[in-house]
């Protein structure tokens, strides 16, 4: 297969060329229709590019150092650890592409739909490259222009005050991370290598411990703003949800796994794991992540705002495998940090299935129904039913429910972590035993989040206007929407030959041995512990047949039909919408229990009948307000230090034209006298 | 799986849902002694299956076919959990499958679709069973990987066929600490998790006060039948992982009939310690108040951080 990896290359960078190319289509039909058909094919030849690399372990190589010379020329090279990121990032354009094929259709008329495209076709490439860059420049150049191309697509509804804030964040928080990743490949660089990955490689291991560590943090911080990480995370939750549906998807369920990437690929392969602190620092940083990822998605009216800090919560978990992995490996137990990256790799994985489809199902509902606010929405299950079923199998997955997908990664993060703690010394028992801890409430938090999204977005009644004349959404939406949701199902029965492959992909990193799990018609892991088996296929198969056999039981005893009859209701004569359960109230309980960690602002206005006394009441009013802390406490001191400064250097810009000659002379003469000093 | 396997986990499947009324049973008529009551006999929950599969089922025009699916989820997800548990044999034909997280989560699997059907007929009260139930569920969680994880280092792995036979082949292992601790933390976790007393009241008749009932208080009929049923096979399921992983003597380790009439008369004398138990707490001990419950649940982590901490230091 040595001549099919380059051209299947071709062909997916031709597809995604393709998509692009509907900027200069002349109808919005055909602008549609290139973009539809270049994503999908784009994403099938760099799916198939993928698992050729994945099974047969050929990596392919391209170089092209003519092209801007002076910063070293473009290298490629993809491995099987990118190839990994590579599989995740054209499975899910796929089905992205069908469903945006008619969803770009509801922004023609308003906004440029020709724009859009150019911009998801250069997102979906940049994507694919940086997975097989192979020099920090390249690299750093397809960062930036996935960087640029999202910013343009999150600012596609420019007339939203909402999608311009969002989309300035977003700008601000990504050239951030980029300076940090500036400074971790110039500092990886200090020791003489040139750009390309395998000198820096080479050379990492003569650099200074001080380096070293600088560089790991420098990285964490940079991808990890990129990923989503406690506290770099706030443009998340702005830069999702305003987005479109489909570029949602895709830079909920795609992008910020490149962040989880890029931390392996420089952490793990270029410096090749470090001390124990590291994971440490990283497992931390990954508790925090989850936990207040899936806080503050737990109390979300919003829908798409909901899925955004879910996708906080779950690169969280992502994080929590990866620092377990470095730690284990820096502590000499490498079966246990292959397990540990593997269990990660496999979350990242499952999630880009599951959080697509919630994407693109909260997508359809936004068609239908034209609003957000899970507060006005309601009754959906009868009135568009494929997008509630989308919904359903997806929170389900999410939720961690046996025996879809999101189960069997989080039962393998919990194997992981239970491998570890049994071989180590007390504190980093205590760490991994708060890992586990926070792990089950994580999920717990994440069930209560989906049974609110799903229960109240789609089932009872419709609590609005806009939700009882919803519909469902057209064809090709839908069978964007389905082939994502099938995903999740399929991703569980063959969780095995997947894991296997994600398995055989680490074993190329040195140090980390392929761990003995054998796989018949369930998954055994014999670890140095003890043996773990599950077997998601026998719990599905062992389900069915249960419920089948019930059901068959049940009909054969009582299958008499149903009688309609209202809802109790206590006494009450009729019932409306307003006698459902809200959102907000759904999650109340638990955001009494967590008040600490909310704080929210509370104000309770009564308006009084007659001012001379105050037990007239004749309205009250009741606002509550949750402000995450970390935007008071970390970023407006820092926004407001910032205006300071500019406003401060405003004094240089006069108005008067003889200050600017004079300050181009001063410039002039300083220049000359460096130039003669050297 | 062969046709003995089949048979072993079809017969286990069946003698479980027969004892789970028979436990309930014998609950309330303990409490109702205790309460100075004659009570209704040990057989009553099975009358009152019978009464239930008779009637008609009475639907609301809001509910959609998640309303009339979940109960076949509830139950049919209790009833493979129910397979997974080791009670009157060890190891189990699925043992393979049987792993305390999968366990859990196919609990967590029947209560994420009893909620969503209290949801679906855009009730009120539904809606408040689903909330709370949820509350307490997710609140419960790493009380509940807390105790498994302690289990699982003394016994290396989270199969529980391993945890069972480790605790046969070490029986002082029994009265360690870790043990100790871990049974407390899920003893608390029960209560919690099948809605008895302190957490949630399962006799009253107060929609405002109800957790579990209010998610059913929409369901009639075979539907209800099925969600009692499950439920009191929840509480069945509880008590057989509390006598059989954490006093594993009696458990039938090959198919002769003298083992499993040891092990059908010893689960069941298990059974009925454990409900009598139960009985005199939920009558010596009020209802908390909703935001008392975290309270409890704390605690219970508490446990199962000491039982983590005791096995560790052990293993």
């Amino acid at each position: 297969m040595t001549g099919l990896s380059p051209t299947l290359f071709w062909l997916m960078v031709a597809g995604y060329v393709t998509a692009a190319s509907g900027l200069l289509m002349p109808t919005a039909r055909l602008t549609r229709i290139t973009g539809a058909i270049g994503a999908i094919a784009g994403g099938a030849a760099g799916l198939s590019l993928a698992c050729a690399t994945l099974w047969t372990g050929e990596s392919l190589t391209l170089a092209a150092p003519g092209m801007i010379q002076a910063a070293g020329g473009l290298a490629l090279h993809l491995d099987r650890l990118g190839a990994i990121f590579l599989a995740i990032i054209s499975g899910v354009a796929i089905p992205v592409g069908l469903y945006g094929g008619a969803y770009s259709a509801s922004y023609e008329g308003r906004y440029s739909t020709r724009w859009m495209a150019l911009n998801v076709g250069a997102f979906l490439i940049s994507m694919s490259l940086v997975t097989a860059a192979a020099s920090a420049f390249t690299f750093v150049l397809c960062w930036e222009l996935m960087a640029l191309s999202s910013f343009f697509l999150v600012i596609t509804e420019h007339e939203r005050e909402e999608s311009v804030s969002a989309a300035l964040w977003y700008l601000a928080m990504t050239h951030a991370g980029l300076l940090a990743l500036l400074a971790a490949f110039y500092l990886l660089g200090s020791g003489g290598a040139d750009g390309s990955f395998a000198a820096l490689r080479a050379g990492a291991a003569q650099l200074p411990p001080g380096t070293r560590h600088a560089i790991f943090l420098l990285a964490l911080a940079g991808f990890g703003s990129k990923a989503g990480i406690v506290p770099l995370h706030v443009w998340l939750p702005r830069a999702h949800p305003a987005a479109p549906s489909h570029v949602s998807a895709l830079m909920s369920a795609v992008m910020v796994k490149l962040g989880i990437y890029g931390l392996l690929r420089v952490g793990l392969d270029l410096l090749g794991g470090g001390p124990a602190w590291w994971g440490t620092v990283v497992i931390l940083c990954g508790a925090v992540t989850a936990l207040t990822g899936v806080l503050y998605a737990l109390v979300e009216d919003d829908l798409k705002r909901l899925l955004a800090y879910s996708t906080i919560e779950n690169i969280g978990l992502v994080l929590l495998g990866v620092g377990a992995g470095f730690l284990f490996r820096s502590l000499g137990q490498p079966e246990a940090a292959t397990l540990a990256f593997a269990a990660a790799l496999l979350h990242a994985v499952n999630h880009a299935a599951f959080k697509g489809a919630l994407f693109l199902s909260a997508g359809s509902i936004l068609h239908a129904t034209g609003t957000r606010d899970m507060n006005r929405l309601g009754g959906l299950v009868t009135r568009a039913p494929w997008t509630a079923a989308v919904f359903l199998v997806s929170a389900m997955s999410i939720a961690a429910l046996p025996p879809l997908n999101g189960f069997v990664s989080e039962w393998l993060l919990f194997q992981a972590f239970l491998s570890g703690v049994a071989h180590s010394q007390a504190s980093i028992a205590g760490l991994l035993t708060i890992g586990v801890g926070a792990l089950a409430l994580t999920g717990g938090l994440a069930a209560a989040t989906f049974v609110k999204a799903f229960g109240i977005s789609c089932l009872a009644i419709p609590r609005s206007p806009e939700a009882e004349h919803a519909h469902e959404s057209p064809r090709l939406m839908r069978a964007g929407m389905l082939l994502m949701a099938a995903y999740c199902p399929l991703l569980a029965v063959f969780t095995i030959p997947v894991l296997a492959t994600i398995i055989g992909a680490l074993a190329e990193v040195p140090g980390l041995p392929a761990v003995p799990a054998a796989f018949h018609a369930g998954l055994t892991l014999h670890t140095s512990n003890g043996v773990a088996a599950m077997s998601p296929v026998a719990i599905m198969a062992v389900l069915a047949g249960t419920l089948v056999i019930v059901w068959m039981f049940v009909r054969v005893i009582a299958g008499r039909p149903a009688r309609i009859g209202d809802t109790w209701g206590c006494g009450r004569i009729g019932q409306t919408p307003r006698m459902e359960y809200t959102s907000s109230a759904f999650a109340e309980p638990l955001r009494r229990v967590f008040s600490q960690l909310y704080r929210p602002a509370a104000d309770t206005a009564v308006g009084v009948a007659r001012p001379e006394s105050p037990y007239y009441i004749q309205s009250m009013a009741y606002r509550t307000q949750l402000h995450p802390w970390f935007q008071r406490a970390i970023y407006e001191p820092l926004i407001a230090a910032v205006e300071r400064a500019a406003a401060w250097t405003r004094r240089l810009q006069s108005g008067s034209v003889n200050a600017y000659v004079g300050y181009i002379v001063l410039a002039l003469v300083v220049l000359l006298i460096v130039v003669m000093g050297f | 799986m062969d046709v003995t396997g089949i048979v072993c986990e079809a017969a286990q499947a069946v003698l479980g849902l027969a004892l789970a009324p028979g436990v309930v049973g014998l609950i309330r008529r303990v409490k109702a002694r205790l309460q100075n009551r004659r009570g209704a006999p040990v057989w009553q929950p099975y009358a009152e299956l019978r009464k239930l599969f008779g009637k008609d089922m009475v639907v609301s025009p809001n509910a959609s076919w998640v309303f009339r699916a979940a109960p076949f989820v509830v139950f049919g997800s209790t009833l493979v959990v129910y397979l997974l548990v080791p009670a009157f044999i060890t190891p189990l034909p699925l043992n393979a499958a049987a792993d305390l997280f999968a366990l859990v989560y196919l609990l967590l699997l029947g209560t994420f679709a009893l909620a969503l059907g209290g949801l679906d007929p855009g009730s009120a009260f539904g809606g408040m069973g689903s909330s709370r139930e949820m509350t307490i569920a997710a609140l419960s969680e790493p009380a509940i990987a807390l105790a498994m994880l302690s289990l699982a280092l003394g016994a290396g792995s989270t199969n529980l066929g391993e945890i069972a036979a480790r605790t046969i082949a070490n029986p002082l292992a029994a009265l360690s600490a870790g043990h100790v601790f871990a049974f407390a933390a899920l003893f608390i976790v029960m209560l919690a998790e099948t809605g008895r007393l302190p957490v949630d009241n399962p006799a009253t008749h107060l929609e405002l006060t109800m957790i579990h009932e209010a998610m059913t208080l929409e369901y009639s009929g075979p539907c209800l039948a099925l969600i009692e049923w499950a439920s009191w096979l929840k509480l069945t399921v509880f008590f057989t992982l509390a006598a059989n992983l954490f006093l594993p003597w009696g458990l039938a380790t090959s198919l002769t009939p003298a083992g499993l009439a040891i092990a059908a008369v010893t689960t069941v004398a298990k059974l009925g310690v454990l409900a009598v138990a139960v009985a005199v707490i939920e009558t010596r001990i009020a209802k908390l108040r909703l935001f008392r419950v975290p309270e409890l649940l704390a605690v219970s982590f508490v446990l199962g951080l000491l039982a983590v901490t005791s096995s560790f230091s052990v293993r």
